[in-house]
């Protein structure tokens, strides 16, 4: 079976590749000549968030005319892992795809034991960022990040975080907290739960103590006053939302759920160059920014070299971290 | 008065040409995508938002309505007529479904299941509109102990599903149960029985099992008999439509299917799944013709699939009253909100009143739109069984190969299709029902998951977990469930 055989265009794929097809001559008149067909791997099954990111993506690229015809293939499965190691297995030395993932996909390749990591990868960019609220339901005793981090301290046992997926983003927070408080990570008790709903509604009816998402999937019940914004986890406040962050309530970190696109492999200098420029052209368009303000994401651009050596210490800071907690074999 | 007037606003807002085509669009794909395993009203939905992004939000919301409901209808048609389940929530139509197809009255099944769903999605509907924010209050007061419970509560009550033999039934259950924890553990992020297989991780898709057992186990059998005309279908017996007798036998269990389905449905954790299976016990028990469940009995189709169209109205309530998405579907739609810069949650009857009830009003005029364009197909749809066994079943094969793969495009899925299939082939040799295998992949990890994290947050003390009032009630009905049947029929002998 060829490789090619096997992408499917979806339809909405196939109608927004011919309009970006007719369109291109137009729009790229002038411009440097666009790369013709490229391939996003989203590592995830249709509707989550890096599906979203390829698929905006592709939308971005098409309407500024930075690429021919960009199609979209879902590769779902064990947080992104299995879409890791297809990516770097069929695409190794082949400069015409891009793989997207992030902070969760990180998480998933310590836990997994996945034998397949980034470390494999060419870091192109850092696209989008969202930051991590730690609220309690409205009706809670604890008034504040401190009195949670009282709690904590006087027996982790009796604090129930509840969040998503096991070692995902929200429990290396909850992690990171401990750690921070001086509590022993591998104390915590983080309870994951599976889609988004059923944590909201197990800290909206108060059945654990504290829980922790990314802010725009709470943001509502924040406002209606339903849950109590308790820190966020930026460095600076977030205009909006009435909350401090985690290092003005005390504890040095912050911690942002970013996602970012890689390329294959062995690629020589000139087609790493080209997937580089094109990304970064794609990041600073104006089809882009218009996306990142309507879908809610935090612009969290960075270029190659940054990225590759932010993801060099991410990696370490949560490796170390799923070591304690018990996680990582 | 002040939820009527704000709803006539909504049909008002809904009744346009325009909406009403795009109305009319999402209920043919989504019973196109109904009927095609694999391929789910979520998956869809995500596929479409890049390109409704031009639409204005109630043509998109409507469009979206229709597909919801109309996922539900299409796959009740091939677990009928084929034994192929398209969704989840199906899987008990083709129990009941499927015979009756086999004895020439799968018109009047796929008749009770269209009008059935009709009437839990309009009372549904109903129910969302004048009761959604009550409803929605005690959904939340369910966490994991109570979730246990309600499994236990489903074991019990679906113990009659196991068949004659117990020792068989428990057989059956066991399997599914063990095909259940294959995967991730979701607590502890370790993998359990996967052998090696990354691909395995996720674990193993109820749709795979189900298509494989119902599907392919059924096509193996029919191939391994001595001849092909053994079981000539007659596709139409009787009357096209349903009997006086027929209509006679569905309308209480459309009611009483449309009242269990539409509570689980509000659960966050509580699914299209388990509802089907609580319906078609207790129309099991109350039949008036016990006997004929196994051989095509209609309050077998017709309580499941108003159970199962009820709970996708119920998952509409946390969904627009608490901004709580309970099921993949209603994942999507929040990220479709979104979209559209409306912030779903408490707020958004406040803020984007207008429309969230043209929402509600296109979920009126969804089901009546499947139910106009369903009706005048089911005499479409039969003739399907008049196709030669040898091609039918070829057919089936090739469908439901197509709908796993297009699932995950996985082939591991197809591998596993292919040793369910064989499994059930297996299953029907040595006469081993396949229906308590479903169950124990559904109910099994629920059951462990949710004591597990009650046990975490109790921090390990099993008392506490079980002593919760409604815990404690919900396994006091358990417990009824079991008992009470066989002393009722004790007293009844003596």
């Amino acid at each position: 079976m060829t490789v090619r055989m096997r992408r499917r265009t979806t339809l909405a794929g196939m109608l927004l590749a011919a309009c970006g097809t007719i369109a291109m001559p137009l729009a790229g008149a002038g411009a440097q000549e666009p790369i013709g067909a490229l391939t996003l791997i989203a590592p995830a099954g249709p509707g989550g968030g890096w599906d979203q990111t390829a698929r905006a993506l592709q939308a971005a690229m098409q309407q500024e005319g930075l690429a021919g015809a960009v199609t979209v293939e879902n590769i779902p499965g064990a947080g992104g892992t299995i879409g890791l190691a297809q990516f770097v297995e069929r695409e190794r030395g082949q400069g015409d795809a891009l793989l997207v993932g992030g902070l969760v996909m990180l998480g998933a390749i310590i836990t997994n034991g996945a034998p397949v990591t980034l470390d494999q990868v060419t870091p192109i960019a850092r696209l989008t960022g969202e930051y991590e609220v730690v609220v309690v339901p409205a009706s809670s005793e604890l008034q504040s990040m401190q009195d949670l981090v009282a709690a904590l301290r006087n027996d982790p046992g009796s604090v129930a975080w509840g969040g998503g997926s096991a070692g995902g983003t929200d429990h290396i927070l909850a992690g990171l907290i401990a750690q921070e408080a001086g509590v022993d990570p591998s104390k915590v008790n983080y309870v994951p739960f599976s889609g988004g709903g059923e944590a909201l509604a197990a800290v909206m009816g108060g059945h654990v103590a504290a829980g922790i998402s990314g802010l725009s999937e709470w943001v509502g019940q924040i406002q209606a006053g339903t849950l109590r914004a308790l820190a966020i986890s930026s460095p600076e406040r977030l205009e909006g939302l009435d909350a401090p962050t985690l290092r003005e309530t005390g504890l040095d970190l912050d911690l942002v759920n970013w996602r970012s696109v890689m390329a294959p492999p062995d690629l020589d200098e000139a087609e790493r160059a080209a997937l580089v420029d094109l990304v970064d052209r794609t990041a600073k368009s104006a089809a882009w920014q218009e996306t990142l303000k309507s879908k809610g994401w935090d612009d969290a651009y960075l270029p190659a070299d940054e990225f590759a050596s932010f993801l060099q210490e991410e990696d370490a800071r949560v490796t170390g971290l799923l070591q304690t907690i018990g996680l990582a074999k | 008065m002040g939820t009527l007037s704000q709803l006539m606003g909504g049909f008002t807002q809904a009744l346009t040409f325009a909406n009403i085509g795009w109305c009319l669009l999402g209920t043919v794909l989504g019973t196109a995508v109904g009927i095609l395993p694999g391929i789910g009203p979520a998956l869809t939905i995500a596929l479409l938002l890049p390109v409704t992004a031009y639409l204005d939000a109630t043509g998109a919301f409507i469009m979206f309505a229709g597909l919801y409901y109309g996922a539900m209808y299409g796959s009740s048609t091939t677990s009928i007529l084929l034994n192929t389940p398209g969704e989840s929530g199906s899987i008990v139509t083709a129990v009941e479904g499927h015979k009756m197809a086999k004895a020439g009255r799968g018109a009047a099944a796929l008749a009770t299941a269209a009008i059935g769903s009709f009437v839990a999605g309009t009372i549904g509907t109903a129910l969302l509109t004048f009761l959604a924010p009550l409803i929605a209050s005690l959904a939340i007061a369910f966490g994991p102990s109570e979730y246990f419970a309600i499994a236990v509560f489903a074991f019990a009550a679906v113990s009659s599903m196991l068949g004659t033999s117990p020792s068989r039934g428990l057989f059956s259950l066991f399997l599914g149960i063990t095909a259940g924890v294959v995967g991730i553990d979701s607590l502890t992020g370790q993998s359990r029985f996967t052998m090696g297989f990354p691909s395995l991780l996720d674990g193993i898709s109820i749709v795979v099992v189900a298509v494989g057992l119902f599907a392919v186990g059924e096509a193996l059998w029919v191939a391994s008999q001595p001849s092909l005309r053994v079981q000539e279908i007659e596709p139409v017996k009787g009357s096209l439509w349903m009997t006086r007798g027929e209509w006679r036998r569905s309308w209480k269990p459309w009611l009483r299917g449309t009242f269990i389905g539409f509570p689980f449905g509000a659960l966050p954790a509580g699914g299209t799944e388990i509802p089907t299976f609580v319906s078609y016990t207790l129309e099991r028990k109350l039949s008036s013709k016990p006997e004929e469940f196994g051989r095509g009995a209609i309050e077998g189709v017709a309580g499941p699939e108003a159970a199962n169209n009820a709970a996708v109205a119920g998952v509409l309530v946390p969904l627009l009253t608490l901004g709580l998405p309970t099921s993949a579907t209603a994942a999507i739609l929040l990220a479709a909100f979104q979209e559209y810069g409306l912030q779903p949650g408490p707020l958004l009857f406040l803020t984007s009143g207008d429309l969230v009830w043209g929402l509600i009003a296109s979920l009126y005029i969804g089901n009546l739109a499947l139910l106009v364009l369903n009706l005048p197909l089911v005499g479409l749809w039969v003739r399907l069984l008049a196709i030669p066994q040898h091609l039918l079943y070829g057919g089936i094969l090739v469908f439901s190969t197509l709908g796993v793969y297009s699932l995950n495009r996985s082939i591991t899925d197809l591998v596993l299709l292919l040793l369910f299939g064989l499994v059930g082939w297996v299953m029907r040799r040595v006469d081993i029902p396949v229906a308590p295998c479903i169950i124990g992949l559904i109910l099994g990890p629920m059951a462990e998951e949710q004591l597990r994290r009650a046990l975490s947050i109790s921090q390990g003390d099993l008392v506490a977990v079980l002593t919760r009032p409604l815990t404690l009630t919900i396994l006091i009905l358990a417990a009824l469930v079991v008992a009470v049947p066989p002393l009722l029929a004790r007293r009844r002998r003596a």
